[in-house]
């Protein structure tokens, strides 16, 4: 998802027998759906995970913008560029939330901006693809919000306080985000043969990305177990996809628009739309930096980072020199 | 070397004349621009009529330890509430 191959730092779910008087407390309180708060002891394992999945979550939410910010200067009209531009200042909101949601566990934001920066930490792998044209604006609203919307409501549940409250308000604005997409998508596959056509192909060609954004097939996510446990991570990855897949099938039914791939059907006996799997490969090869745009993205924010240091480091020694002078007229 | 800018909390008030609430937090270097921020932040929607943000490492808090001694005695004082006091229907409204 959002943050996908999260590692928890051990394998496998220590039983009640091997847990601490502490460790079966806390698992109690989880069972029990008491959320962890801040200050609550909590095992060393369960911070180190959750610290690298928030972080993740949050710098896919910042590094989510580029692709979007791409098209606000050449949105189609006014009113579309004030939606997109909305849009995309939601996104850095997201990131400051999760940022802060990380920041109660210990971990600073500048800290994690750093790893980011030096490539110890990655965010979600569909950002890491191109959008080409208009067309793919649409497309990104609609399946990569609409993908994250199912994770996020799930998340909802997750364990840790801060983290669930942080998701409770970026769903309340991602529905926005996917219904402004859908909104435009309609717009080009219900307007000239043209526009159908960049309609159709934008969906062709982030349909798979936005499949993997779930992550690997749960019997592939060794570390998931420990996770869902800790009710860190809430439903599998398979679930989240199927549940995805088959909200989003009669969305693009409603376009008139060809299904993307051929593998999608109906699947009567389970209830489910059967689909096919993405590339694998290809998704692993992404995540190890290369996809079509993993160098763009790194390189614009870590220019984005370098150029405010000088307007970051003046605005903190302006408010140091007006507190001293503050203090010294008191 | 550490030149992150300091966290605050944001407190809101919403539009039904509410108690200010803790909706989140953000860095910032002084509080004019704290308050800057979380308005672009917190109030996107029409979420708020005021807001006040607090540098974090001014609010003092309890102890997660402290939880029983401090708010399990208050458990047993059920007398405390309007409820424990059986009112005759004759009596009307109370
Ligand atoms: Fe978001
Ligand atoms: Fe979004």
């Amino acid at each position: 998802m959002y943050a996908q191959m999260i590692k928890t730092a051990r394998s496998g779910v220590k039983t009640r027998e091997e847990m601490t008087e502490q460790e079966r407390a806390f698992q109690d309180k989880i069972d029990a759906d008491i959320k962890i708060e801040p200050r609550d002891w909590m095992p060393d394992d369960y911070r180190a995970t959750l610290i690298r999945q928030i972080g993740q979550h949050a710098h896919s939410e910042v590094v989510g913008q580029l692709p979007e910010g791409n098209w606000i200067t050449r949105a189609p009209t006014l009113e579309r560029k004030a939606i997109l531009l909305a849009k995309v200042q939601d996104e850095a909101g997201h990131g400051l939330y999760l940022y802060s949601a990380a920041e109660t566990l210990g971990e600073s934001r500048d800290e994690l901006v750093r790893l980011l920066h030096e490539g110890r930490m990655k965010y979600s792998s569909i950002f890491n693809y191109p959008t080409l044209n208009w067309a793919d604006i649409g497309a990104v609203g609609w399946l990569v919000d609409g993908a994250a919307i199912v994770n996020q409501v799930a998340l909802q549940r997750t364990s840790y306080g801060p983290y669930a409250r942080a998701m409770v308000r970026i769903c309340k604005e991602e529905s926005f985000h996917a219904r402004q997409g859908y909104h435009a998508m309609m717009k080009m596959a219900l307007g000239s043969p043209e526009q159908r056509k960049m309609a159709q192909d934008a969906l062709n060609r982030l349909w798979f990305p936005a499949m993997m954004m779930f992550g690997p097939h749960d019997s592939e996510s060794t570390h998931s177990e420990q996770s869902m446990a800790w009710k860190i991570k809430v439903k599998s990855n398979d679930e989240l996809r199927q549940q995805f897949v088959d909200q989003t099938i009669p969305q693009i039914e409603y376009l008139g628009l060809e299904l993307p791939e051929p593998g999608i059907k109906w699947n009567e006996d389970r209830g489910h739309y059967d689909f096919s799997d993405p590339d694998w490969s290809e998704f692993m090869d992404v995540l190890r930096g290369n996809g079509p745009c993993n160098v763009d993205r790194m390189n614009a924010r870590r220019k984005a980072w370098d150029d405010g240091e000088w307007v970051r480091d003046g605005l903190l020694e302006h408010a140091r020199k007006k507190a001293a002078r503050a203090v010294a007229a008191e | 070397m550490s030149n992150e800018w300091p966290l605050w909390e944001v407190f809101i008030r919403g539009q039904h004349g509410l108690s200010h609430r803790h909706v989140g937090s953000l860095h910032a270097p002084d509080a004019d621009m704290a308050i800057k921020n979380a308005r672009d932040v917190y109030t996107r929607r029409n979420e708020g009529v005021s807001i006040w943000v607090v540098e974090a490492r001014h609010i003092a808090a309890t102890a997660p330890g402290d939880k029983g001694p401090l708010f399990e005695p208050s458990e047993s004082k059920v007398y405390r509430h309007p409820t424990f006091f059986d009112i005759p229907d004759e009596v009307g409204h109370m």
